[in-house]
């Protein structure tokens, strides 16, 4: 049987056959992750009768859960936020000119570790270093006589959070936008200095809006990531922040009994967020590559 | 510009204040987890013993490892087969998959687990209650765009169509065509998404804890809860699996660049 | 007042020895060429004269004033390179206007010069087309007209046509050489394609490790070349290594056969010395009828269209010849000839102390 790509309408009675290969694959993901986002789509707005209701959704506008969107939302824009602008700096400090290789090699590979090392052990690692008794809480209260929990400070807090969240999307942004200074080539630079421009003139006319659509879509993947967050603020909170994956995390583990299509919203009105979030990312990446070529 | 002799200083500056940024926490969790539980002051191995000699520290790394090589396994038999089978010969399916493996992003684990638990909840137990099976179809879901992002750049740089053909040629049959012929030349990509993977499912959390199960991770959150200095002391040794991994990753994937991030979060 | 000065450039990275020793003038409104193979130093040069790299001794001036230690957004010299310098982000027009943009002229004044500069090139119409929807040629153009815009006091060009087609290349050439004559404006021209640098410029300077072997004008580089190097690089030529027989009356010694060469008079008796003879000149006739010649075997015959290229084994080395298609169709692959050339056509360059250059595929 010769072997060619399925050509498109013609051999008929092969093309059933060529879609047999990949209905392992489909008959898979369907069950372990279509169905379970359908079952989160329907069950958010059903009642526990099987009809259709609103209601469920229309709580997520009420608190708590109101406050747990907020909070959420706004945890993830200043990570994101920052996370982007910390990790451009330092990813832009390892790649440039006269930045010794094995920086760069360096940051990439701690920024690889660093962007899996979410989750309990990073929480634990900021209570450690900025908890109560914390190494550098410590150091702070005895050194410079100042102790940050005098001070209103908390690592357990929606501040702690930010702090902590960092650590994974900084690396994340690293990794991401590499490439992206990579793609700067060395002849734009060189030919903005032979028309006369400065450093300066030459970020602001070429450099920057080259970057741009690479950096939003950075920070969408940054905002998607932070929001999507369960274990870390888990881990460092146990939950007195009010954080949306946090709220399900409560009614998975305690209240299925009370309200599980409460749960399905919750995790509906997430699913909404981060749909949003790529519909952003898709297009800002083909632009952001268009000019990579 | 004429090129630098030496680093800029604005980079010096970011750079250190980075290093620092990420150094200090790794190094405070060293300092605690050296704290005696008596005194609060360094320095003992004896949070470490603890850990080490804690039979539920053994028995979840070997839940864990073994969940991980699961999904590995899982995951290559699923996802091997098929791209081989898009790029050979439905090429019109590959931007599906390419945007099926981003699903997983816009439907995170902690809404995986919502609509899993809720579907499954009926099934035998030695499917829903066992994590070799349920959180295994659960962890190849998270671990699979990886992969498949990492297969899918390794067959576009060899050339399918021509290999299968000079296979075919030579009397082949499709398994040894796809044994001998395809897997070793995408065995960096394979191996480079399982190290990954690997990564993933060790540090996974959030389903495993909803669902009830009892991994690594879980095991970590009960010491954090429970005893602050053997938390830095099994979070250091976590993050040193992870660094092995992430290392083994970068020497196998020498030359092609690494796949963003995964993590338990 | 020479338009451009190179005094002593020396430039060294690490070990490896750049430029060793570049002593140059160009005159106001020239076209030079630097020409030469990869790594020979015109690249490096250029870059010098451009501010993208500091010699690590000697100056460069321009107009008379040194402009060594000017930082390169400084030096008002255009510069065109050879790939992918045009900014993806600013359609053909925008990019023309950059230098003037930096340099805060008005709007309106800018956009009527930027598309002056583009009808100049032959390209007004596309003046609101991004890079990406432009050809190689048509880039290379508004990278032209880009560098001119700012009008520079010397315009540098690095290879600008290596990366396009064969066709397009000769057609832009020309066109380059037509503007900058009808401009007026000082230019250096970097190529390895020694076709390219003997059609347009006004002077030549052929460079090998990092140093000058000549500088002259097309036909001294093409017809006297001053080194063995030299000889080899541009065009294709016969190089005969003989020994001088008879200097009062002009006779070598190749392959125990004695040749006719005006050019070894006055030369010691003995000398080793490579004859260069254009394969143009090279006459090939059946064997049998020679009497000053050499005795060979046509080995190939190449197709080049005006003429057809021999190569005739003739003692130790292959000759070349190009005849016409109807005396080279006399002359079969295998057929016994004999070889002469004008006494006076031959040039002599001296082997002693010199290593003999590595041939190449011509």
């Amino acid at each position: 049987m010769p072997v060619r790509p399925a050509s498109s309408g013609r051999a008929g009675r092969r093309l059933p056959l060529a879609w047999l290969g990949v209905l392992p694959f489909f008959a898979f993901t369907t069950a372990f992750l279509f169905l379970p986002a359908a079952n989160v789509l329907v069950g958010a707005f059903q009642d526990d009768a099987g009809g259709a209701t609103v209601d469920h959704v229309r709580k997520l506008f009420d608190e708590p859960y109101r406050t747990a969107f907020k909070n959420s939302i706004e945890v993830s824009l200043v990570t994101a936020g920052l996370g982007s602008v910390f990790g451009l700096l330092l990813a832009y400090a390892a790649i440039r000119e006269g930045t010794p290789r094995f920086v760069r090699a360096g940051l990439t590979t701690f920024s690889g570790v660093a962007a899996n090392f979410a989750g309990i052990p990073l929480a634990a690692a900021f209570i450690a270093t900025l908890g109560t008794i914390g190494v550098v809480t410590q150091f702070m209260t005895n050194q410079l006589g100042v102790n940050p929990y005098d001070h209103g400070f908390s690592v357990f807090s929606k501040t702690g959070i930010e702090i902590v969240y960092l650590y994974f999307q900084i690396p994340l942004m690293v990794l991401v936008i590499a490439p992206a200074i990579d793609g700067l080539r060395r002849e734009w630079r060189e030919a903005a200095s032979s028309l006369g421009a400065s450093s300066w003139q030459f970020w602001r006319h070429v450099g920057m809006p080259i970057m741009t659509p690479s950096i939003l879509s950075a920070f969408v993947l940054l905002f998607g990531n932070s929001f999507s967050a369960y274990a870390t603020a888990y881990g460092l909170t146990g939950g007195s922040v009010g954080l949306v994956p946090v709220t399900i995390g409560f009614y998975l583990s305690g209240n299925v009994l009370d309200d599980p299509h409460l749960g399905q919203a919750l995790a509906f009105g997430m699913l909404v967020v981060l749909a949003l979030m790529m519909l952003a990312y898709v297009p800002l990446q083909r632009r952001a590559s268009r000019w990579s070529r | 510009m004429t090129p630098r002799k030496h680093i800029a200083p604005g980079a010096v500056v970011w750079l250190l204040l980075g290093a620092a940024y990420f150094v200090i926490p790794l190094a405070a969790t060293l300092i605690f987890s050296l704290r005696s539980n008596q005194t609060g002051t360094c320095c003992t191995l004896e949070n470490y013993g603890e850990i080490l000699h804690d039979p539920q520290f053994s028995k979840t790394i070997k839940t864990s490892f073994i969940l991980s090589l699961e999904t590995i396994v899982v995951t290559l038999l699923l996802l091997v087969p098929t791209v081989y089978w898009v790029h050979l010969r439905l090429p019109r399916l590959r931007p599906v998959l390419g945007f099926i493996a981003l699903v997983p992003f816009v439907v995170p684990a902690i809404i995986l687990v919502v609509g899993l638990l809720d579907i499954y909840k009926g099934t035998p137990s030695w499917f829903y209650a066992e994590p070799y099976g349920f959180l295994v179809g659960a962890y190849v879901i998270l671990a699979f765009p990886y992969m498949y992002f990492s297969l899918d750049a390794g067959f576009r740089a060899i050339d399918v169509h021509t290999l299968t053909e000079a296979s075919q040629s030579l009397g082949a049959r499709w398994t040894t065509t796809l044994v001998r012929v395809i897997v070793p030349n995408i065995k960096a990509s394979a191996l480079a998404g399982s190290f990954l993977t690997l990564a993933i499912v060790m540090g996974e959390f959030t389903i495993a804890s909803l669902a009830v199960f009892d991994t690594f991770p879980i095991y970590i959150q009960y010491i954090n809860q429970n005893k602050a200095y053997p938390a830095s002391a099994v979070t250091l040794l976590s993050f040193a699996i992870t660094w092995a991994a992430m290392l083994a990753l970068l020497a196998v994937g020498r030359g092609r660049r690494a796949p963003a991030a995964a993590g338990a979060h | 007042m020479a338009g451009v000065e190179l005094r002593q450039l020396h430039r060294r990275f690490g070990d490896v020895v750049a430029l060793d020793g570049i002593d140059l003038e160009i005159e106001s409104g020239e076209f030079v060429s630097f020409l030469g193979p990869s790594g020979c130093g015109k690249t490096t040069a250029l870059r010098l004269v451009a501010g993208f790299d500091r010699p690590t001794s000697g100056r460069v001036f321009v107009e008379g004033k040194d402009i060594t230690d000017v930082p390169p957004n400084r030096r008002d010299v255009g510069m065109v390179f050879q790939a992918y310098s045009l900014f993806p982000n600013m359609t053909a027009v925008k990019n023309v206007e950059f230098g003037l943009r930096v340099r805060k002229h008005a709007r309106g004044s800018r956009k009527a010069r930027a598309l002056e500069l583009l009808e100049l090139v032959g390209l007004g119409h596309a003046a609101d087309r991004y890079p990406h929807q432009l050809s190689g040629g048509m880039q290379q153009r508004v990278a032209l007209a880009r560098a001119l815009a700012i009008e520079p006091r010397l315009l540098l060009l690095d290879e600008p046509l290596s990366a396009l087609d064969a066709k397009v290349r000769i057609q832009l050439r020309e066109e380059i050489r037509r503007i900058q004559t009808r401009l007026g404006i000082t230019s250096i021209y970097v190529t390895h394609d020694q076709e390219e640098a003997l059609s347009i410029s006004d002077r030549v300077a052929v460079l090998s490790h990092g140093r000058i072997e000549q500088i002259g004008t097309p036909s001294e580089i093409y017809g006297a070349p001053a080194t063995p190097f030299v000889a080899e690089f541009v065009g294709t030529m016969n190089r005969i290594e003989s020994t001088v027989a008879d200097p009062d009356d002009g006779r070598v010694t190749y392959d125990q056969t004695s040749l006719a060469v005006d050019a070894v008079r006055g030369r010691p008796r003995g000398e080793r010395v490579l004859v260069l003879v254009r394969p143009e000149i090279v006459e090939v006739e059946a064997a049998g009828t020679a009497q000053n010649g050499l005795v060979g075997e046509v080995v190939s015959q190449t197709f080049l269209g005006s003429v057809t290229r021999l190569r005739v084994l003739a003692g130790p080395t292959e000759w070349t010849a190009d005849l016409s298609a109807a005396r080279a169709a006399a002359l079969p692959i295998g057929a016994r000839v004999s070889l002469r050339f004008p006494s006076a056509g031959a040039k002599v360059l001296s082997l002693e102390g010199e290593e003999p250059p590595e041939p190449s595929d011509g």
